[in-house]
Protein backbone atom coordinates (compact mmCIF):
# COMPACT_ATOMS: atom_id res chain seq x y z
CA UNK A 1 0.00 0.00 0.00
CA UNK A 2 1.22 3.48 -0.79
CA UNK A 3 0.02 7.04 -0.53
CA UNK A 4 -0.02 10.20 -2.56
CA UNK A 5 0.68 13.73 -1.39
CA UNK A 6 2.90 14.96 1.40
CA UNK A 7 2.97 13.85 5.03
CA UNK A 8 2.54 16.45 7.82
CA UNK A 9 3.21 15.61 11.46
CA UNK A 10 0.85 16.48 14.30
CA UNK A 11 0.87 20.27 14.79
CA UNK A 12 2.90 20.95 11.65
CA UNK A 13 1.75 24.06 9.78
CA UNK A 14 0.80 23.62 6.12
CA UNK A 15 0.55 27.36 5.56
CA UNK A 16 0.36 30.47 7.74
CA UNK A 17 -2.27 33.19 7.89
CA UNK A 18 -1.04 36.18 5.88
CA UNK A 19 1.15 34.21 3.47
CA UNK A 20 0.57 34.62 -0.26
CA UNK A 21 -0.42 31.29 -1.80
CA UNK A 22 -0.79 29.93 -5.32
CA UNK A 23 -2.22 26.47 -4.72
CA UNK A 24 -4.98 24.69 -2.86
CA UNK A 25 -4.86 21.41 -0.96
CA UNK A 26 -6.96 18.25 -0.69
CA UNK A 27 -6.71 16.08 2.43
CA UNK A 28 -5.89 12.48 1.56
CA UNK A 29 -5.72 11.12 5.10
CA UNK A 30 -6.06 12.50 8.65
CA UNK A 31 -7.41 15.85 9.83
CA UNK A 32 -6.34 19.48 9.79
CA UNK A 33 -7.61 22.56 11.60
CA UNK A 34 -8.06 26.09 10.29
CA UNK A 35 -7.19 28.73 12.88
CA UNK A 36 -7.05 32.52 12.69
CA UNK A 37 -5.62 35.12 15.05
CA UNK A 38 -7.99 38.01 15.83
CA UNK A 39 -7.08 41.66 16.47
CA UNK A 40 -6.49 40.87 20.18
CA UNK A 41 -3.93 38.21 19.30
CA UNK A 42 -6.24 35.39 20.34
CA UNK A 43 -6.19 32.23 18.20
CA UNK A 44 -9.63 31.00 17.15
CA UNK A 45 -10.39 27.61 15.59
CA UNK A 46 -12.56 28.21 12.51
CA UNK A 47 -13.15 24.60 11.53
CA UNK A 48 -11.62 21.15 11.29
CA UNK A 49 -11.45 19.21 8.03
CA UNK A 50 -11.01 15.55 7.14
CA UNK A 51 -10.38 13.24 4.16
CA UNK A 52 -11.41 14.65 0.76
CA UNK A 53 -11.99 18.15 2.22
CA UNK A 54 -10.08 20.95 0.52
CA UNK A 55 -8.63 24.20 1.78
CA UNK A 56 -6.63 27.16 0.47
CA UNK A 57 -8.98 27.46 -2.53
CA UNK A 58 -9.33 31.27 -2.19
CA UNK A 59 -5.71 31.65 -3.35
CA UNK A 60 -6.71 30.15 -6.70
CA UNK A 61 -9.23 32.87 -7.48
CA UNK A 62 -7.18 35.88 -6.41
CA UNK A 63 -3.80 36.84 -5.08
CA UNK A 64 -4.99 37.69 -1.57
CA UNK A 65 -3.09 36.48 1.46
CA UNK A 66 -4.11 33.28 3.24
CA UNK A 67 -7.00 34.08 5.59
CA UNK A 68 -6.14 31.39 8.13
CA UNK A 69 -3.39 29.11 9.33
CA UNK A 70 -3.80 25.40 8.53
CA UNK A 71 -2.28 22.87 10.94
CA UNK A 72 -2.24 19.08 10.99
CA UNK A 73 -4.35 17.52 13.77
CA UNK A 74 -2.46 14.29 14.24
CA UNK A 75 -0.50 12.95 11.26
CA UNK A 76 -2.09 14.02 7.99
CA UNK A 77 -1.39 13.49 4.30
CA UNK A 78 -2.25 16.34 1.95
CA UNK A 79 -2.16 16.68 -1.85
CA UNK A 80 -1.27 20.00 -3.49
CA UNK A 81 -3.39 21.25 -6.40
CA UNK A 82 -1.53 23.71 -8.66
CA UNK A 83 -3.26 26.94 -9.62
CA UNK A 84 -2.38 26.42 -13.27
CA UNK A 85 -3.64 22.85 -13.30
CA UNK A 86 -6.89 23.81 -11.55
CA UNK A 87 -7.70 26.86 -13.67
CA UNK A 88 -6.68 25.03 -16.86
CA UNK A 89 -9.05 22.21 -15.89
CA UNK A 90 -11.93 24.63 -15.29
CA UNK A 91 -11.26 26.32 -18.63
CA UNK A 92 -11.70 22.97 -20.39
CA UNK A 93 -14.43 21.65 -18.11
CA UNK A 94 -16.36 24.23 -16.06
CA UNK A 95 -18.15 21.43 -14.17
CA UNK A 96 -14.84 20.79 -12.39
CA UNK A 97 -15.72 23.82 -10.24
CA UNK A 98 -19.14 22.42 -9.16
CA UNK A 99 -17.81 20.79 -6.02
CA UNK A 100 -15.67 23.78 -5.03
CA UNK A 101 -18.59 26.20 -5.46
CA UNK A 102 -20.91 23.87 -3.54
CA UNK A 103 -18.53 23.55 -0.58
CA UNK A 104 -17.72 27.27 -0.60
CA UNK A 105 -21.43 28.11 -0.47
CA UNK A 106 -21.83 25.71 2.49
CA UNK A 107 -18.98 27.50 4.24
CA UNK A 108 -20.55 30.92 3.59
CA UNK A 109 -23.85 29.61 5.00
CA UNK A 110 -22.02 28.24 8.05
CA UNK A 111 -20.23 31.56 8.63
CA UNK A 112 -23.50 33.48 8.20
CA UNK A 113 -25.18 31.26 10.85
CA UNK A 114 -22.26 31.73 13.21
CA UNK A 115 -22.28 35.50 12.67
CA UNK A 116 -26.02 35.63 13.37
CA UNK A 117 -25.48 33.65 16.60
CA UNK A 118 -22.65 36.00 17.57
CA UNK A 119 -24.77 39.12 16.91
CA UNK A 120 -27.50 37.65 19.15
CA UNK A 121 -25.16 37.42 22.13
CA UNK B 1 -29.97 -4.58 -37.61
CA UNK B 2 -27.68 -2.04 -39.22
CA UNK B 3 -26.51 -2.61 -42.75
CA UNK B 4 -23.22 -1.78 -44.39
CA UNK B 5 -24.80 1.24 -46.04
CA UNK B 6 -25.72 2.76 -42.67
CA UNK B 7 -23.31 5.45 -41.55
CA UNK B 8 -22.93 6.73 -38.00
CA UNK B 9 -24.88 9.84 -38.88
CA UNK B 10 -27.65 7.64 -40.26
CA UNK B 11 -27.98 5.67 -37.05
CA UNK B 12 -30.68 7.90 -35.63
CA UNK B 13 -32.19 9.37 -38.79
CA UNK B 14 -35.11 7.02 -38.50
CA UNK B 15 -35.80 8.45 -35.06
CA UNK B 16 -35.93 12.01 -36.41
CA UNK B 17 -39.65 11.74 -37.11
CA UNK B 18 -40.22 11.94 -33.37
CA UNK B 19 -40.31 15.30 -31.57
CA UNK B 20 -36.70 16.39 -31.23
CA UNK B 21 -36.75 17.23 -27.52
CA UNK B 22 -38.25 13.86 -26.58
CA UNK B 23 -36.38 11.70 -29.02
CA UNK B 24 -32.89 13.01 -28.51
CA UNK B 25 -32.62 14.33 -25.00
CA UNK B 26 -32.45 12.37 -21.78
CA UNK B 27 -35.48 12.51 -19.49
CA UNK B 28 -36.55 10.81 -16.26
CA UNK B 29 -36.32 7.08 -16.77
CA UNK B 30 -34.03 7.26 -19.84
CA UNK B 31 -31.98 4.11 -20.21
CA UNK B 32 -28.26 4.26 -20.93
CA UNK B 33 -26.02 1.31 -21.74
CA UNK B 34 -22.31 1.73 -21.05
CA UNK B 35 -20.32 -1.05 -22.73
CA UNK B 36 -17.07 -1.64 -20.84
CA UNK B 37 -16.30 -0.82 -17.20
CA UNK B 38 -12.70 0.27 -17.59
CA UNK B 39 -11.85 3.82 -16.48
CA UNK B 40 -13.79 5.40 -19.39
CA UNK B 41 -17.01 3.46 -18.84
CA UNK B 42 -16.97 3.70 -15.06
CA UNK B 43 -16.08 7.40 -15.02
CA UNK B 44 -18.74 8.14 -17.65
CA UNK B 45 -21.37 6.35 -15.52
CA UNK B 46 -20.21 8.07 -12.35
CA UNK B 47 -20.17 11.60 -13.80
CA UNK B 48 -23.35 11.12 -15.83
CA UNK B 49 -25.26 10.11 -12.70
CA UNK B 50 -23.70 12.91 -10.64
CA UNK B 51 -24.54 15.57 -13.23
CA UNK B 52 -28.05 14.14 -13.67
CA UNK B 53 -28.50 14.40 -9.91
CA UNK B 54 -27.62 18.11 -9.97
CA UNK B 55 -30.50 18.77 -12.41
CA UNK B 56 -32.88 16.30 -10.69
CA UNK B 57 -32.83 13.88 -13.62
CA UNK B 58 -33.34 10.19 -12.85
CA UNK B 59 -31.48 7.94 -15.25
CA UNK B 60 -31.17 4.18 -15.50
CA UNK B 61 -27.53 3.39 -16.28
CA UNK B 62 -26.48 -0.19 -17.08
CA UNK B 63 -22.73 -0.86 -16.93
CA UNK B 64 -21.82 -3.92 -19.04
CA UNK B 65 -18.61 -5.71 -18.03
CA UNK B 66 -18.13 -9.49 -18.12
CA UNK B 67 -14.78 -9.44 -16.26
CA UNK B 68 -14.11 -9.21 -12.56
CA UNK B 69 -11.26 -6.85 -11.73
CA UNK B 70 -10.65 -8.66 -8.45
CA UNK B 71 -8.96 -11.50 -10.42
CA UNK B 72 -5.18 -11.62 -10.64
CA UNK B 73 -3.42 -11.93 -13.99
CA UNK B 74 -4.96 -11.44 -17.46
CA UNK B 75 -8.52 -12.43 -16.39
CA UNK B 76 -8.92 -9.24 -14.36
CA UNK B 77 -6.49 -6.96 -16.15
CA UNK B 78 -6.99 -4.21 -18.71
CA UNK B 79 -3.41 -4.48 -20.01
CA UNK B 80 -1.81 -1.12 -19.37
CA UNK B 81 1.38 0.25 -17.81
CA UNK B 82 -0.72 1.59 -14.95
CA UNK B 83 0.24 5.21 -14.33
CA UNK B 84 -2.18 7.88 -13.16
CA UNK B 85 -0.57 11.16 -14.21
CA UNK B 86 0.12 14.14 -12.00
CA UNK B 87 -2.59 16.20 -13.72
CA UNK B 88 -5.20 13.43 -13.39
CA UNK B 89 -4.39 12.80 -9.71
CA UNK B 90 -5.05 16.53 -9.11
CA UNK B 91 -8.25 16.58 -11.20
CA UNK B 92 -9.64 13.51 -9.43
CA UNK B 93 -8.79 14.98 -6.03
CA UNK B 94 -10.59 18.20 -7.04
CA UNK B 95 -13.62 16.08 -8.01
CA UNK B 96 -13.54 14.53 -4.53
CA UNK B 97 -12.01 11.25 -5.70
CA UNK B 98 -8.94 10.56 -3.56
CA UNK B 99 -7.24 7.36 -4.68
CA UNK B 100 -7.17 5.02 -1.65
CA UNK B 101 -3.86 3.73 -0.32
CA UNK B 102 -4.70 0.13 -1.29
CA UNK B 103 -5.23 1.21 -4.93
CA UNK B 104 -1.97 3.16 -5.16
CA UNK B 105 0.82 0.58 -5.49
CA UNK B 106 3.46 3.27 -5.26
CA UNK B 107 3.60 7.06 -5.32
CA UNK B 108 6.19 8.11 -7.88
CA UNK B 109 8.58 10.82 -6.66
CA UNK B 110 10.96 11.17 -9.57
CA UNK B 111 11.92 10.03 -13.05
CA UNK B 112 15.36 8.58 -13.70
CA UNK B 113 16.51 8.96 -17.28
CA UNK B 114 18.92 6.25 -18.46
CA UNK B 115 21.13 6.79 -21.49
CA UNK B 116 24.39 5.23 -22.66
CA UNK B 117 26.15 8.49 -21.72
CA UNK B 118 24.89 8.47 -18.11
CA UNK B 119 21.82 8.64 -15.87
CA UNK B 120 20.06 11.56 -14.26
CA UNK B 121 17.23 11.70 -11.73
CA UNK B 122 14.58 14.39 -12.23
CA UNK B 123 12.76 15.12 -8.99
CA UNK B 124 9.09 16.08 -8.85
CA UNK B 125 8.82 19.90 -8.84
CA UNK B 126 7.16 20.07 -5.37
CA UNK B 127 8.96 17.05 -3.88
CA UNK B 128 5.56 15.50 -3.38
CA UNK B 129 4.12 12.18 -4.58
CA UNK B 130 1.51 13.11 -7.15
CA UNK B 131 1.90 10.29 -9.69
CA UNK B 132 0.25 6.97 -8.86
CA UNK B 133 1.51 3.57 -10.03
CA UNK B 134 -1.55 1.31 -10.04
CA UNK B 135 -2.76 -2.10 -11.23
CA UNK B 136 -5.67 -2.07 -13.62
CA UNK B 137 -6.57 -5.58 -12.42
CA UNK B 138 -5.58 -7.09 -9.12
CA UNK B 139 -1.91 -7.74 -9.73
CA UNK B 140 0.18 -10.03 -11.95
CA UNK B 141 -0.55 -13.69 -12.68
CA UNK B 142 0.18 -15.95 -9.68
CA UNK B 143 1.00 -12.98 -7.46
CA UNK B 144 0.62 -13.58 -3.76
CA UNK B 145 -2.56 -12.26 -2.14
CA UNK B 146 -1.88 -8.75 -0.92
CA UNK B 147 -3.95 -6.04 0.63
CA UNK B 148 -4.32 -4.28 -2.71
CA UNK B 149 -7.22 -3.21 -4.90
CA UNK B 150 -7.65 -2.81 -8.64
CA UNK B 151 -7.86 0.75 -9.98
CA UNK B 152 -10.55 -0.26 -12.49
CA UNK B 153 -12.42 -2.11 -9.75
CA UNK B 154 -12.29 1.00 -7.55
CA UNK B 155 -13.76 3.23 -10.29
CA UNK B 156 -16.36 0.58 -11.13
CA UNK B 157 -17.47 0.58 -7.48
CA UNK B 158 -17.73 4.40 -7.55
CA UNK B 159 -20.12 4.07 -10.49
CA UNK B 160 -22.20 1.45 -8.66
CA UNK B 161 -22.28 3.57 -5.51
CA UNK B 162 -23.58 6.46 -7.62
CA UNK B 163 -26.45 4.26 -8.85
CA UNK B 164 -25.24 2.38 -11.96
CA UNK B 165 -26.48 -1.19 -12.36
CA UNK B 166 -23.94 -3.99 -12.89
CA UNK B 167 -24.51 -6.02 -16.06
CA UNK B 168 -21.96 -8.88 -15.99
CA UNK B 169 -22.46 -9.78 -19.64
CA UNK B 170 -20.39 -9.73 -22.82
CA UNK B 171 -21.88 -7.38 -25.41
CA UNK B 172 -21.51 -8.82 -28.91
CA UNK B 173 -23.42 -6.29 -31.00
CA UNK B 174 -25.06 -2.87 -30.93
CA UNK B 175 -27.88 -2.23 -33.38
CA UNK B 176 -30.58 0.34 -34.08
CA UNK B 177 -34.23 -0.68 -34.43
CA UNK B 178 -35.31 2.70 -35.74
CA UNK B 179 -36.30 4.34 -32.46
CA UNK B 180 -33.84 3.04 -29.93
CA UNK B 181 -30.42 1.44 -29.71
CA UNK B 182 -30.33 -2.27 -28.96
CA UNK B 183 -27.54 -4.05 -27.08
CA UNK B 184 -27.15 -7.76 -27.81
CA UNK B 185 -25.23 -10.05 -25.47
CA UNK B 186 -23.36 -13.33 -25.84
CA UNK B 187 -25.97 -15.13 -23.70
CA UNK B 188 -28.68 -14.31 -26.29
CA UNK B 189 -30.32 -11.54 -24.26
CA UNK B 190 -30.87 -8.05 -25.59
CA UNK B 191 -32.19 -4.72 -24.27
CA UNK B 192 -33.17 -1.33 -25.72
CA UNK B 193 -31.59 1.96 -24.70
CA UNK B 194 -31.84 5.70 -25.35
CA UNK B 195 -28.06 6.02 -25.47
CA UNK B 196 -25.23 3.53 -25.94
CA UNK B 197 -21.72 4.44 -24.85
CA UNK B 198 -18.87 2.36 -26.26
CA UNK B 199 -15.99 2.19 -23.77
CA UNK B 200 -14.44 -1.14 -24.70
CA UNK B 201 -10.97 0.10 -25.59
CA UNK B 202 -9.31 -1.10 -28.79
CA UNK B 203 -8.66 -4.70 -27.78
CA UNK B 204 -12.33 -5.66 -28.17
CA UNK B 205 -14.13 -7.45 -31.02
CA UNK B 206 -17.08 -5.07 -30.70
CA UNK B 207 -15.09 -2.30 -32.42
CA UNK B 208 -14.61 -4.58 -35.46
CA UNK B 209 -18.31 -5.47 -35.44
CA UNK B 210 -19.26 -1.78 -35.46
CA UNK B 211 -16.75 -1.12 -38.23
CA UNK B 212 -18.48 -3.72 -40.39
CA UNK B 213 -21.84 -2.07 -39.85
CA UNK B 214 -21.04 1.63 -40.11
CA UNK B 215 -19.77 2.76 -43.48
CA UNK B 216 -18.57 6.20 -42.28
CA UNK B 217 -16.84 4.87 -39.22
CA UNK B 218 -13.07 4.72 -39.29
CA UNK B 219 -11.84 2.83 -36.20
CA UNK B 220 -8.84 4.03 -34.21
CA UNK B 221 -5.44 3.14 -35.64
CA UNK B 222 -3.49 0.92 -33.28
CA UNK B 223 0.01 -0.33 -32.62
CA UNK B 224 1.26 -3.28 -30.59
CA UNK B 225 3.06 -2.69 -27.30
CA UNK B 226 4.71 -4.96 -24.74
CA UNK B 227 4.06 -4.99 -21.00
CA UNK B 228 5.49 -7.43 -18.47
CA UNK B 229 5.91 -7.79 -14.72
CA UNK B 230 9.03 -8.76 -12.76
CA UNK B 231 8.91 -9.95 -9.16
CA UNK B 232 11.70 -8.34 -7.14
CA UNK B 233 10.11 -7.83 -3.73
CA UNK B 234 9.66 -4.55 -1.89
CA UNK B 235 13.10 -4.44 -0.28
CA UNK B 236 15.01 -5.04 -3.52
CA UNK B 237 12.86 -2.49 -5.33
CA UNK B 238 13.60 0.03 -2.59
CA UNK B 239 17.33 -0.58 -2.93
CA UNK B 240 17.56 -0.72 -6.72
CA UNK B 241 14.79 1.43 -8.19
CA UNK B 242 13.48 3.48 -5.26
CA UNK B 243 10.28 5.54 -5.67
CA UNK B 244 11.43 6.53 -9.16
CA UNK B 245 10.08 5.63 -12.58
CA UNK B 246 13.01 4.61 -14.78
CA UNK B 247 12.86 5.82 -18.37
CA UNK B 248 15.25 4.77 -21.14
CA UNK B 249 16.49 6.86 -24.05
CA UNK B 250 18.33 4.21 -26.04
CA UNK B 251 19.44 4.06 -29.65
CA UNK B 252 17.06 1.24 -30.61
CA UNK B 253 15.11 1.66 -33.87
CA UNK B 254 11.29 1.81 -33.54
CA UNK B 255 11.43 2.18 -29.73
CA UNK B 256 9.65 5.39 -28.74
CA UNK B 257 9.40 4.95 -24.98
CA UNK B 258 10.50 2.41 -22.41
CA UNK B 259 9.92 2.58 -18.67
CA UNK B 260 10.28 0.48 -15.53
CA UNK B 261 7.51 1.30 -13.06
CA UNK B 262 7.97 0.11 -9.46
CA UNK B 263 4.77 -1.18 -7.82
CA UNK B 264 4.69 -2.93 -4.45
CA UNK B 265 6.53 -6.25 -4.87
CA UNK B 266 6.63 -6.01 -8.67
CA UNK B 267 8.11 -3.87 -11.40
CA UNK B 268 6.17 -3.24 -14.61
CA UNK B 269 8.08 -2.86 -17.87
CA UNK B 270 6.32 -0.93 -20.59
CA UNK B 271 7.66 -0.74 -24.16
CA UNK B 272 5.96 1.59 -26.62
CA UNK B 273 6.87 2.13 -30.23
CA UNK B 274 6.22 1.03 -33.76
CA UNK B 275 4.97 -2.56 -33.46
CA UNK B 276 7.15 -3.96 -30.70
CA UNK B 277 8.57 -7.36 -31.74
CA UNK B 278 11.08 -9.97 -30.49
CA UNK B 279 14.03 -8.32 -32.22
CA UNK B 280 13.38 -4.98 -30.57
CA UNK B 281 12.87 -6.62 -27.17
CA UNK B 282 16.12 -8.57 -27.51
CA UNK B 283 18.00 -5.33 -28.23
CA UNK B 284 16.35 -3.65 -25.26
CA UNK B 285 17.01 -6.44 -22.75
CA UNK B 286 20.64 -6.78 -23.84
CA UNK B 287 21.48 -3.12 -23.30
CA UNK B 288 23.66 -2.47 -20.22
CA UNK B 289 21.50 0.51 -19.16
CA UNK B 290 18.53 -1.84 -18.67
CA UNK B 291 20.51 -4.65 -17.04
CA UNK B 292 22.08 -2.23 -14.57
CA UNK B 293 18.64 -1.39 -13.17
CA UNK B 294 18.24 -4.96 -11.89
CA UNK B 295 20.03 -6.51 -8.90
CA UNK B 296 23.41 -7.89 -9.97
CA UNK B 297 22.77 -6.75 -13.53
CA UNK B 298 20.61 -9.83 -14.15
CA UNK B 299 17.12 -9.46 -15.58
CA UNK B 300 14.85 -12.01 -13.87
CA UNK B 301 12.22 -13.97 -15.83
CA UNK B 302 8.93 -12.08 -16.04
CA UNK B 303 5.90 -13.52 -14.28
CA UNK B 304 3.23 -12.07 -16.53
CA UNK B 305 3.25 -10.41 -19.94
CA UNK B 306 0.96 -9.14 -22.70
CA UNK B 307 1.05 -7.42 -26.09
CA UNK B 308 -1.87 -4.98 -25.87
CA UNK B 309 -2.71 -2.69 -28.75
CA UNK B 310 -2.99 1.03 -28.11
CA UNK B 311 -4.83 3.77 -29.95
CA UNK B 312 -2.50 6.03 -31.97
CA UNK B 313 -5.10 7.73 -34.17
CA UNK B 314 -8.59 8.95 -33.24
CA UNK B 315 -11.66 7.03 -34.47
CA UNK B 316 -13.66 9.16 -36.95
CA UNK B 317 -16.36 10.02 -36.23
CA UNK B 318 -16.59 8.73 -32.66
CA UNK B 319 -20.28 9.55 -32.26
CA UNK B 320 -23.68 9.16 -33.88
CA UNK B 321 -27.30 9.58 -32.88
CA UNK B 322 -27.64 7.95 -29.44
CA UNK B 323 -24.13 6.57 -29.73
CA UNK B 324 -20.77 7.82 -28.49
CA UNK B 325 -17.33 6.25 -28.22
CA UNK B 326 -15.11 7.31 -25.35
CA UNK B 327 -11.60 6.58 -24.09
CA UNK B 328 -9.45 4.37 -26.32
CA UNK B 329 -12.49 3.42 -28.42
CA UNK B 330 -12.67 7.07 -29.51
CA UNK B 331 -9.53 9.05 -28.84
CA UNK B 332 -6.62 9.05 -26.43
CA UNK B 333 -3.30 10.81 -25.98
CA UNK B 334 -0.37 9.47 -27.96
CA UNK B 335 1.64 7.07 -25.76
CA UNK B 336 0.85 8.96 -22.51
CA UNK B 337 -1.85 9.60 -19.96
CA UNK B 338 -4.40 7.25 -21.51
CA UNK B 339 -6.35 7.18 -18.24
CA UNK B 340 -6.38 10.99 -18.24
CA UNK B 341 -7.85 10.93 -21.76
CA UNK B 342 -10.47 8.46 -20.54
CA UNK B 343 -11.46 10.89 -17.79
CA UNK B 344 -11.65 13.85 -20.18
CA UNK B 345 -13.66 12.07 -22.89
CA UNK B 346 -15.94 10.37 -20.33
CA UNK B 347 -16.78 13.68 -18.70
CA UNK B 348 -17.23 15.53 -21.99
CA UNK B 349 -19.62 12.83 -23.25
CA UNK B 350 -21.54 12.85 -19.92
CA UNK B 351 -21.86 16.66 -19.99
CA UNK B 352 -23.15 16.54 -23.56
CA UNK B 353 -25.72 13.84 -22.78
CA UNK B 354 -27.08 15.53 -19.64
CA UNK B 355 -26.97 19.20 -20.60
CA UNK B 356 -27.41 19.13 -24.40
CA UNK B 357 -28.76 15.87 -25.80
CA UNK B 358 -27.83 12.56 -27.37
CA UNK B 359 -28.23 13.41 -31.06
CA UNK B 360 -25.23 13.19 -33.38
CA UNK B 361 -25.40 16.98 -33.71
CA UNK B 362 -25.09 17.39 -29.92
CA UNK B 363 -22.01 15.17 -29.79
CA UNK B 364 -20.57 16.95 -32.84
CA UNK B 365 -20.97 20.35 -31.17
CA UNK B 366 -20.04 19.53 -27.58
CA UNK B 367 -18.01 16.29 -27.57
CA UNK B 368 -16.12 16.14 -30.87
CA UNK B 369 -14.14 19.39 -30.27
CA UNK B 370 -12.36 17.70 -27.35
CA UNK B 371 -11.50 14.68 -29.54
CA UNK B 372 -10.18 17.01 -32.24
CA UNK B 373 -8.13 18.92 -29.66
CA UNK B 374 -6.56 15.68 -28.40
CA UNK B 375 -5.96 14.56 -31.99
CA UNK B 376 -4.28 17.86 -32.93
CA UNK B 377 -2.10 17.67 -29.85
CA UNK B 378 -1.11 14.12 -30.81
CA UNK B 379 0.13 15.44 -34.17
CA UNK B 380 2.47 17.76 -32.25
CA UNK B 381 3.29 14.77 -30.03
CA UNK B 382 4.46 12.87 -33.11
CA UNK B 383 6.79 15.75 -33.89
CA UNK B 384 8.07 15.79 -30.29
CA UNK B 385 8.74 12.04 -30.39
CA UNK B 386 10.45 12.45 -33.79
CA UNK B 387 12.80 15.01 -32.20
CA UNK B 388 13.28 12.54 -29.32
CA UNK B 389 14.26 9.88 -31.87
CA UNK B 390 16.93 12.20 -33.27
CA UNK B 391 18.35 12.63 -29.75
CA UNK B 392 18.19 8.83 -29.33
CA UNK B 393 20.36 8.39 -32.41
CA UNK B 394 22.88 11.17 -31.78
CA UNK B 395 25.34 10.53 -28.95
CA UNK B 396 26.49 14.15 -28.84
CA UNK B 397 22.86 15.27 -28.38
CA UNK B 398 22.37 12.77 -25.54
CA UNK B 399 25.46 14.20 -23.82
CA UNK B 400 24.05 17.72 -24.11
CA UNK B 401 20.65 16.69 -22.73
CA UNK B 402 22.29 14.81 -19.85
CA UNK B 403 24.57 17.72 -18.93
CA UNK B 404 21.79 20.31 -19.05
CA UNK B 405 19.40 18.19 -16.95
CA UNK B 406 22.04 17.15 -14.41
CA UNK B 407 23.13 20.76 -13.88
CA UNK B 408 19.53 21.90 -13.39
CA UNK B 409 18.91 19.13 -10.84
CA UNK B 410 22.10 19.92 -8.93
CA UNK B 411 21.64 23.68 -8.84
CA UNK B 412 18.20 25.05 -7.84
CA UNK B 413 19.27 28.50 -9.05
CA UNK B 414 19.26 27.33 -12.69
CA UNK B 415 15.78 27.48 -14.30
CA UNK B 416 14.78 23.82 -14.86
CA UNK B 417 13.97 24.22 -18.57
CA UNK B 418 15.12 20.80 -19.78
CA UNK B 419 13.92 19.10 -16.57
CA UNK B 420 10.42 20.49 -17.05
CA UNK B 421 10.31 19.43 -20.70
CA UNK B 422 11.44 15.89 -19.83
CA UNK B 423 9.17 15.72 -16.77
CA UNK B 424 6.07 16.67 -18.75
CA UNK B 425 7.07 14.42 -21.64
CA UNK B 426 7.61 11.37 -19.40
CA UNK B 427 4.71 11.98 -17.05
CA UNK B 428 2.19 13.11 -19.66
CA UNK B 429 1.20 15.94 -17.32
CA UNK B 430 1.13 18.65 -19.99
CA UNK B 431 -0.18 18.74 -23.57
CA UNK B 432 2.47 18.06 -26.23
CA UNK B 433 1.85 21.55 -27.61
CA UNK B 434 2.97 23.08 -24.32
CA UNK B 435 6.04 20.83 -24.19
CA UNK B 436 6.94 21.75 -27.78
CA UNK B 437 6.47 25.50 -27.23
CA UNK B 438 8.81 25.37 -24.25
CA UNK B 439 11.55 23.99 -26.48
CA UNK B 440 11.21 27.07 -28.70
CA UNK B 441 12.02 29.47 -25.87
CA UNK B 442 15.25 31.34 -26.73
CA UNK B 443 16.69 30.68 -23.23
CA UNK B 444 16.04 26.92 -23.65
CA UNK B 445 17.68 26.88 -27.08
CA UNK B 446 20.67 28.91 -25.86
CA UNK B 447 21.15 26.69 -22.82
CA UNK B 448 20.86 23.51 -24.91
CA UNK B 449 23.40 24.84 -27.44
CA UNK B 450 25.85 25.67 -24.65
CA UNK B 451 25.40 22.24 -23.05
CA UNK B 452 25.80 20.50 -26.41
CA UNK B 453 29.18 22.19 -26.75
CA UNK B 454 30.27 21.84 -23.11
CA UNK B 455 29.00 18.26 -22.86
CA UNK B 456 31.07 17.14 -25.82
CA UNK B 457 34.41 18.65 -24.81
CA UNK B 458 36.93 15.76 -24.90
CA UNK B 459 38.02 14.55 -21.46
CA UNK B 460 34.75 15.52 -19.70
CA UNK B 461 33.22 12.75 -17.61
CA UNK B 462 29.53 11.94 -17.90
CA UNK B 463 27.30 12.82 -14.93
CA UNK B 464 27.59 10.41 -12.03
CA UNK B 465 24.76 7.99 -11.44
CA UNK B 466 22.65 8.88 -8.41
CA UNK B 467 21.72 6.17 -5.96
CA UNK B 468 18.00 5.64 -5.47
CA UNK B 469 16.80 7.00 -2.16
CA UNK B 470 13.64 5.98 -0.35
CA UNK B 471 12.41 9.02 1.52
CA UNK B 472 9.98 7.14 3.68
CA UNK B 473 7.28 9.50 2.50
CA UNK B 474 4.64 6.79 2.42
Amino acid sequence: MASLGKEYKDGEVIFHQGEVGNCMYVIQRGEVEAVAVNQHGKELRLRTMGPNDFFGEMALFGSEKRSATIRALGDARVLTIDKKSFLGGIHEDPSLAFRIVKVMSHRIRDLTDRLATYEDK
Amino acid sequence: MLHASDGLSQLGQRAQAQPVDLAKTLHDGSRIAVVGAGPSGSMFSYFLLKMADTVALELDVHLYEPRHFCHRGPAGCNHCGGIVSESLVQRLATEGIALPDDVVQRGIESYTLHMDVGDVEIATPLHERRIAAIYRGNGPRNSEPLDTHSFDGYLQQLAYDQGATAMPKLVTNVTNDGEQMRVECADGSSADYDLVVIATGVNSRLIKTLQGQLSEYSPPEVTKTFICEFHLGKELIRKTLGPSMHVFLLDIPRLEFAALIPKGNYVTLCLLGDDIDDKLMEQFFSSPEVKNCFPGGVIPPHVCHCYPRINIQTAKPSYGDRLVMIGDSGTTRLFKDGIGASYRTAKAAARTAVFHGVAAEDFRKYYWPLCKKVDSDNQIGKLVFAIGSLVQRARFARRGVLRMTANEQKNPEIPPRMSEVLWDLFSGSAPYREVFLRTLHPAYIASLMWNLVAGNVPGKKPAAKQEPVESGNG
